[in-house]
């Protein structure tokens, strides 16, 4: 399979990526990784007419904690994540993510932000930092701007980016001192989209639920978030029916489909269970923290 | 309608880049995958495209030392940096340990996924090198052997670490 023709740009420096953008307007993309857009290019799903390679752009690739928030920069590789103690300790939800990602050669290359900015409702990334917080950073033609991660996903791959616009990181709430969180994510094979997968961050605060972040893969037209089961857990001792409640709460809230990896009522009780499990997991990671 | 227009006229780039430790030129299409590139323009038909969906990973090269699919990476993405193929794995005599262990430990039977199998391999051992089974599932978990031949493979990598330490 061969892509359709375009003109391929290796700016050095963002401004450079972002003036080439501008003039290409909506017929440009942004490569990264590569290993979302790369596939639709060779299924012709999509055809721009300019490709931005940013690569080769400075300064893109950190992750790390800056001013009590942790910064992922639009460079950043799954693989980089999947290594990090910091996110093992501190962002429990997005370390156990990582290692879920597609599989180990994919994640050699492919980027958390491309994940996010490709808005595939199938997409790890996205549960992930629902259920944590995050802002997504955005440079476009005038200057920067932030766009909350719960307003970013606007349908099946469709986001509140411009034409135009480059996300040059993620940044992430610091998630306090008792905090933990999990992502289960059920696949038929390792590299497979989830049939349905769930993330979940919890804070304590003096043994309560300070706030429960709770998203959910796979059962919906984008990453969801599982409001009324937040919202009952929000205030909350932990105990076994605040936690079964709020996961039948999160499976009544979805509309899943039919399709070869599983029945709806399949995948909504997966959600149901899957959310009881991250839940307590998390509950149990907050309390050691 | 646009895309005809679009094909109409090829849109190439120069291209440097080391392949096997030797430098290779080309004036490229920007839209060749580094697989095509490696098989077509260059001839290392060693490198194989199975399912082209960046699933299997049968066209696993090592880009700067890292496993990547070469179906699924531009050509002119490689500008200026290494790339290790199947090829480039064997000496100028005999093989590398890595192809004297799946020779050994029967690694392989029809063959397909082989080189990428090896290269996944070179790259886990060369920051693992003394891996368990777990470790070994858990690199190659991108490349499919459809001959289902993995305790084999399984095998060979670790009979492959043992000759790596002997020798360093």
């Amino acid at each position: 399979m061969y892509p359709a023709s375009f003109e391929y740009f290796a700016p050095t420096s963002l401004d450079e990526a972002l003036e080439t953008l501008e003039r290409f307007g909506d017929e440009a993309k942004v490569l990264a990784g590569g290993q979302s857009l790369i596939p639709l290019l060779k299924l012709r799903v999509t055809a721009p007419r300019a490709l931005v390679d940013i690569n080769r752009v400075e300064g893109l690739d950190g992750l790390a904690e800056k001013g009590g928030r942790l910064r992922i920069g639009a460079l950043v590789r799954h693989k980089t994540c999947e290594r990090s103690d910091l996110l093992k300790q501190r962002y429990g939800v997005l370390g156990s993510t990582a290692p879920q990602v597609s599989d180990p050669i994919v994640r050699n290359l492919g980027t958390v932000c491309g994940s996010v900015a490709h808005a595939d409702p199938q997409g790890d990334w996205g549960s992930a930092l629902l259920a944590i917080g995050a802002d997504v950073v955005v440079r476009g033609p005038s200057g920067e701007r932030t766009i909350p991660i719960d307003e970013l996903f606007q349908g099946p791959f469709m986001t509140a980016l411009e034409p135009g616009e480059i996300v040059t990181r993620i940044d992430v709430a610091d998630p306090g001192a008792r905090a933990g969180g999990q992502y289960l994510k059920l696949e038929r094979k390792v590299g497979d989209f989830a049939t349905a997968a769930v993330a979940v961050h919890v804070s304590l605060s003096n043994g309560t639920i300070g706030r429960a972040g709770i998203a959910l893969t796979g059962v919906g037209p984008t990453n969801l978030k599982a409001r009324e089961a937040e919202e009952a857990l929000a205030g909350a001792e932990p105990t076994d029916e605040a936690i079964t409640t709020a996961a039948r709460l999160a499976a009544e809230g979805v509309e899943p489909l039919d399709d070869n990896r599983g029945s709806a009522e399949y995948k909504r009780n997966v959600v149901r269970v899957f959310t009881e499990r991250a839940l307590r997991a998390s509950v149990a990671a907050a309390r050691e923290a | 309608m646009a895309i005809q227009e679009q094909e109409a006229v090829a849109i190439t780039r120069p291209l440097a880049v080391s392949v096997n430790g030797v430098e290779r030129s080309a004036e490229v299409e920007t839209r060749l995958l580094l697989v095509h590139f490696l098989r077509q323009t260059l001839g290392l038909t060693g490198t194989h495209i199975g399912c082209d969906t960046t699933s299997c990973g049968a066209c696993t090269v090592l880009l700067d030392g890292t496993p990547v699919k070469s179906c699924t990476v531009l050509a002119v993405q490689a500008e200026g940096r290494e790339i290790t193929t199947v090829e480039g794995l064997t000496p100028a005599g005999g093989l590398h340990p890595i192809q004297e262990a799946f020779s050994a430990e029967h690694g392989l039977q029809c063959g397909f996924c082989t080189p990428g199998m090896m290269l996944t391999s070179v790259a886990l051992l060369a920051e693992n090198p003394d891996p368990t089974d777990e470790d070994i599932r858990w690199a190659i978990s991108g490349n499919i052997c459809r001959c289902t031949g993995y305790q084999n493979i399984v095998k060979a990598v670790h009979h492959a670490a043992g000759k790596l330490k002997e020798a360093s």
